[in-house]
């Protein structure tokens, strides 16, 4: 915690962050920008949440989970209940997203982070499947044709989350926590020995993945006006799982750029929705067949800028795919 | 009576996906990986039926083996192009390629000739119910389950009594070992996807005659389902697909006849969850104690 916080760099990055949100703010209400862009800029937001947040299960404690669209859809629909039902204010309904979510996953974290690799991959799919089909089943928040959600999502609300998120997991990745958690990732059975609780970890890890997933789906609810269960099928999982593997698992930054990338090449692709799909598919084969590390490896962007690249991803210099 | 006829129709799902399984425990079994790709084997098999049956007029048996060849080729294939490079890397890679290839051929196909579903034709057996102690059992669902018992009896033959069957066994066992032998480890790896794509691709035409809608993105949830009953049964081991599917078609199945039609899909993920939990080895796996 202490080293983040302290460094200049830090409060560069906020000070650049803040007069860039400013900037877009100014362009956004002096209308310069039309809705198409805003509409992609606030996407590029919340898919940034969500990459970050797979990152912290995925790449940093190196626990597989295919099912992040389920948390997503649990903090969507909580935060929904929150303001279309109870007419709660905005923030409590993005707080209740949230904890829906990470609630959710503690409850599915606690049997299956039992598992290890493939199973954990299947079981997590599988509770993302189930999550939806139980939204399709309960009338009270629509069912199949879904929920009328009003739109609330504002900027300053969007930069908030972001910079909220990032800064929360970078500093988590960077405390005996995170470290506790990335030599999970390493080797699970050697940091047992170790002493480090093992469960313990893989759990706050995937409920605080979950818990800023949730966050993600109170601000996607309140963008689109709609919410229904078919937009939180296997697709959505796997459009956040292609951040993260592309990205490079173990590293932040990666995610962050291949979620603003792959949002914006998505975004000009929406009228071709089978050639998106099928050059998403080939560049991830692709990838796997060349660069199964990714793009970033475990490198972070700020790593580059160092002479002995100690990166916040941990092991910057051994580029292995150590994800077993 | 009405329980008696779901459990019929139960059975008849069940080996459906049984028969899907087969092909997921098989590969898991020899180069421990999860075939995402193996439900959309099953959507070609399905197509290739569809379109030999109202392109080329076939009945349904030869449409029955063109699919079956056309999908053991189509998987070596897969295996060759995209899983062969992966061999020794990580587990994770090769999950990704392979859910990376599902979606491949999902889009593709769909690209190729649009997302519409087809409609099989329902003329090609004589249909017809058959009375039977007051419970009415449709002639397909016999019918299904009689091809399925003999795909799985020919696998049981293959695998126990012919050369082929016995280096899949040996490769499944240690694969080291068995290229220490003078097994081609490669080409029985190739033997092993093929059998399994030609056994979807048999699910695939048989599904098709069942449900009468075929569509490009039909494979998922089947796809899932198999490999939840390949789960049930303990990764690995053939007979324990075979029961896992009939168990898993015979819990839909009654828990849409007790009224949760709509809760039909969540069952099959619920039991594999509960079955991860409790006995993450199957029925009729063995716990392997993990060596450091």
């Amino acid at each position: 915690m202490k080293k983040l916080t302290h460094g200049k760099g830090f409060w560069t990055a906020i000070v650049v962050v803040a007069i860039l949100s400013a900037l877009i703010q100014f362009l956004i209400s002096g209308g310069t920008l039309n809705s198409f862009y805003v509409n992609t800029i606030f996407y590029i937001g919340i898919n940034i949440i969500l990459a970050t947040s797979l990152h912290l299960i995925m790449g940093i404690t190196g626990q597989f989970s295919i099912g992040h669209a389920g948390f997503l859809a649990v903090g969507a629909y909580a935060s929904a209940i929150m303001t279309m039902k109870l007419d709660l204010p905005f923030p409590v309904a993005i707080l209740a997203g949230g904890i829906a979510a990470g609630v959710a996953g503690l409850i599915i974290g606690i049997p299956s982070l039992r598992l290890k690799g493939d199973y954990l991959a299947i079981a997590t799919l599988g509770f993302g499947e189930i999550v939806r089909i139980t939204f399709l089943n309960i009338d009270y928040i629509g069912g199949a044709s879904g929920m009328q959600v009003r739109h609330l999502t504002t900027w300053p609300w969007l930069v908030a989350c972001v910079v909220l998120t990032v800064v929360v997991i970078t500093n988590f990745t960077n405390s005996t926590h995170g470290r506790a958690c990335i030599s999970i990732r390493e080797n699970e059975i050697a940091a047992d020995a170790m002493g480090i609780n093992t469960t313990y970890y893989k759990v706050a890890a995937f409920v605080i993945g979950s818990f800023f997933a949730g966050i993600a789906g109170a601000l996607y609810a309140h963008n689109f006006y709609i919410i229904q269960p078919t937009n939180f099928g296997f697709l959505k999982s796997f459009d956040i799982l292609i951040f993260v593997v592309l990205g490079g698992l173990g590293s932040m930054s990666g995610a962050v750029i291949a979620a603003i990338l792959l949002t914006i090449i998505s975004t000009f692709l929406q009228d071709y929705s089978e050639t998106r799909m099928i050059i998403y598919s080939l560049v991830l084969i692709i990838m796997m067949l060349y660069r199964p590390q990714g793009l970033m490896g475990t490198k972070e962007l700020t790593s580059l800028f160092k002479h002995r690249g100690t990166g916040k991803g941990g092991m910057p210099n051994d580029n292995k795919q150590t994800i077993a | 009576m009405e329980w008696i006829q779901q459990l019929v129709n139960g059975i008849s799902l069940g080996s459906i996906y049984a028969l899907i399984a087969l092909g997921y425990t098989m590969v898991y079994g020899i180069v421990k990986l999860i075939n995402f790709a193996h439900g959309d084997v099953f959507m070609v098999g399905s197509f290739v039926g569809f379109y030999s049956i109202t392109i080329f007029h076939l009945g349904f048996f030869p449409a029955l083996l063109i699919s079956m060849v056309v999908c053991a080729i189509f998987g070596v294939l897969v295996e060759r192009i995209a899983y062969k490079p992966l061999r020794n890397a990580t587990r994770i890679a090769a999950l990704i390629t392979a859910i990376g290839v599902s979606l491949l051929i999902e889009y593709t196909t769909i690209y190729a000739r649009g997302a519409q579903p087809e409609a099989y034709p329902d003329n090609l057996l004589p249909f017809k119910n058959v009375e039977f102690f007051g419970v009415k059992i449709s002639s397909q669902s016999l019918f299904i389950l009689a091809i399925s018992i003999l795909l799985m009896v020919l696998l049981q033959f293959i695998v126990h009594k012919t050369k082929i069957g016995k280096a899949m066994r040996a490769v499944s066992h240690d694969m080291d070992a068995a290229r220490l032998m003078g097994i081609n480890v490669d080409n029985t790896i190739s033997a092993t996807f093929a059998i399994g794509s030609a056994l979807a691709g048999a699910a695939g035409v048989i599904f098709g005659m069942y449900y009468t809608k075929i569509e490009p993105l039909m494979g998922i949830i089947p796809g899932l389902k198999a490999f939840v009953a390949a789960v049930l049964g303990g990764i690995g081991i053939i007979p324990g697909a075979m029961v896992g599917g009939l168990v898993l078609g015979v819990i839909e199945s009654l828990v849409s006849a007790s009224g949760y039609s709509l809760w039909r899909d969540g069952a099959a993920f619920v039991v594999l969850i509960l079955i991860l939990i409790f006995r993450p080895s199957g029925i009729f796996g063995k716990n392997v104690r993990e060596k450091v």
